[in-house]
């Protein structure tokens, strides 16, 4: 227990978001100077690499965080005063589960194709509408320049109108969370605001539309870093009169301090964050890498299996890139 | 209009036992949409396909397959899967305590009420004590078949359970390198410590209404009424001023609005 512990805490997914950020700066330092300053060294094993070696290799939870592949999938600018900053919005959450994937019984991954239940003809999926149901079996047809002119003015901004501390942030509101990275000249601007808030402990608060929602978010800096946790809005998180919950009843102090006992039999300073591992995920990489091993049931496979994931790439490095300034290509999007 | 629990458990703090009713926190306010055909506006109907034949692959006949590369799969039988289900429970394990700052943000997920379940006198004795103490407990359960870790939590008298991410559903940002930049000017620097005062306030959720959901309904409303609904396309905008220029105004656009 004790090694696997020290394992996430050398790997840095200890929580570097502490209430006193400097304690996680200074870390974030410490590990730099052991050789890894400019990134290029980092560990990284990029898709198709032949030498790479198994996962169950690595007991080092964080190894996790190499060979993922997602999409930057939004850009925008995050507002402060008149002051914009452009940047690239990725995924700071993956999916629970990644690895698993459907397959054929030839072991080819899984297509999802869209059909009319009645003529059995497929139909594309960019050429599939999107209906309300407004009564059993009649739909309104919204289009999505319909549903682009229902977007508030300055959709594609974040603007910050409100800090408020760190602290008191109500984790109920937290749905999940993205990293900012600058984009074309933003680096100062964004370095800026990353001190301003970090320094003193902030989040700066806004609304802004992605993907046909509108979001409530957060927006942190940890290590320079620029993080946007999405909260739920206030009417999406339920209240316990809402529940039904009964009334709170004044306890005895002897179950209190029963309680206060209970408590302190189970104490500790530090979250025991092994308990945070997936365990049934470390069992299916195990089953799946004892089955390799034997070259059981192996299957190889050229393209991702969804037309969709076209264009998936490797998060780290997209993230590692764009902090460093190298513009991923072919995503130059022009603002107008 | 009381909810519906979702789950009966019992929280075990060693030998005492907590019973509790589980409540999801969150109320889904999206609007949802169905699929189409563009023809004849019926719902659509998806089915899994092998890409090479196009042949539809039955529920049934789908295998699954477990990533170790990219690119490398193993197949996993049925067999292999189900041994690996966790067993039902309903208990709420408490794996420890922690003080109420330990569990970092990044890492909850979604929240549940808990309500007692019978005995209401431990239920409120544990949320009285726990809120005292200033601690958190991290807790792990098996709920419909899936194994949770999560946050046991006060929200008032009441104790809350907010799911917690996993170490591999969080990505790792220390792993990045910080963004290159030029250092902002002391100027730039005090004026945006300035603007950030006068935006500081308490964090009010309530403050904020999901505009766009509201005006896509009403959208659906204008179109079901037969009206024709205006297209506008949101603007955009562009400025080339210096850094330090735009906090200038910008101090003085909030310094006007406050005056």
């Amino acid at each position: 227990m004790a090694t696997a512990r020290k394992a996430s805490k050398k790997g840095g997914a200890r929580k570097s978001t502490a209430p006193k950020s400097g304690a996680a700066r200074k870390a974030t330092g410490a590990r730099k100077a052991t050789g890894a300053r400019k990134g290029p060294k980092r560990v990284t094993r990029r898709s198709g690499a032949a030498a790479t070696r198994p996962r169950a290799a690595r007991p080092d939870p964080d190894g996790a965080n190499d060979d993922v592949r997602v999409r930057p999938f939004w850009s925008g600018t995050v507002t402060f005063g008149l002051v914009s900053i452009p940047v690239d919005l990725y995924p700071a959450n993956r999916p629970r589960q990644a690895g698993l994937r459907m397959l054929s019984e030839e072991g080819t991954p899984l297509r999802r194709e869209y059909h009319n239940p009645d003529t059995g003809e497929r139909i594309d999926n960019r050429d599939v509408v999107r209906g309300f149901e407004i009564e059993k079996g009649e739909f309104v047809v919204l289009t999505d320049e319909e549903l682009e002119s229902a977007e508030p003015e300055r959709t594609r901004d974040i603007s910050l109108d409100a800090f408020v501390d760190v602290d008191e942030l109500d984790p109920m509101y937290f749905d999940r969370a993205y990293f900012l990275a600058p984009r074309e000249n933003a680096g100062k601007a964004y370095r800026l605001l990353a001190d301003v808030m970090e320094n003193n402990d902030l989040a700066g608060i806004a609304r802004f539309v992605m993907r046909s929602k509108e979001y409530l978010v957060a927006i942190m800096a940890d290590g320079g870093i620029l993080r946007a946790e999405t909260m739920r809005f206030a009417d999406e998180v339920r209240t316990p009169e809402e529940i039904g919950l009964p009334k709170p009843k004044k306890p005895r102090p002897a179950d209190v301090a029963a309680m206060k006992k209970a408590i302190a039999r189970l104490a500790s300073e530090e979250l025991p964050e092994d308990a945070l591992q997936d365990e049934y995920l470390a069992e299916l990489r195990r089953i799946a890498e004892a089955k390799r091993r034997r070259g059981e049931d192996v299957v190889e496979v050229e393209e991702p299996g969804d037309e969709e994931d076209v264009g998936v790439i490797d998060l780290m490095d997209a993230l590692r890139r764009s902090m460093e300034g190298a513009r991923a290509s072919g995503r130059g999007r022009k603002r107008a | 209009m009381a909810a519906r629990a979702i789950w009966k458990a019992e929280i075990g703090l060693g030998k005492t036992k907590v019973p509790v009713k589980l409540y999801s926190a969150v109320s889904d306010r999206t609007v949802h949409f169905r699929l189409l055909d563009p023809d004849t506006l019926t719902p659509v109907s998806q089915r899994m396909v092998a890409p090479d034949s196009g042949r539809e692959v039955k529920n049934e006949e789908v295998e699954k397959g477990f990533e170790v590369q990219p690119g490398l799969l193993v197949k996993l039988e049925p067999a292999e899967l189900e041994k690996l289900e966790p067993k039902p429970s309903r208990d709420i394990e408490i794996i420890a305590f922690v003080p109420d700052a330990e569990i970092d943000h990044r890492w909850y997920d979604r929240p549940y009420y808990l309500g007692p379940d019978g005995d209401a006198e431990a239920y409120f004795a544990l949320a009285e004590a726990l809120r005292k103490e200033g601690r958190e407990g991290l807790a792990r359960w098996t709920m419909r078949g899936k194994r949770y870790v999560g946050a046991l939590r006060t929200e008032g008298p009441y104790l809350v359970l907010i799911t917690l991410r996993h170490l591999e559903e969080v990505v790792d940002a220390s792993a990045l390198p910080r963004p290159q930049a030029a250092a902002p000017t002391k100027a730039e620097a005090r004026m945006a410590e300035q603007l950030v005062e006068m935006l500081r306030g308490p964090f009010e959720p309530q403050k904020y209404r999901d505009e766009y959901r509201h005006r896509v309904t009403e959208l659906i409303e204008a179109k079901r009424k037969g009206k024709v609904v205006p297209i506008r396309k949101p603007r955009r905008k562009k400025t080339d001023e210096s850094l330090e220029k735009l906090l200038e105004k910008s101090l003085k656009a909030r310094k006007k609005g406050a005056a």
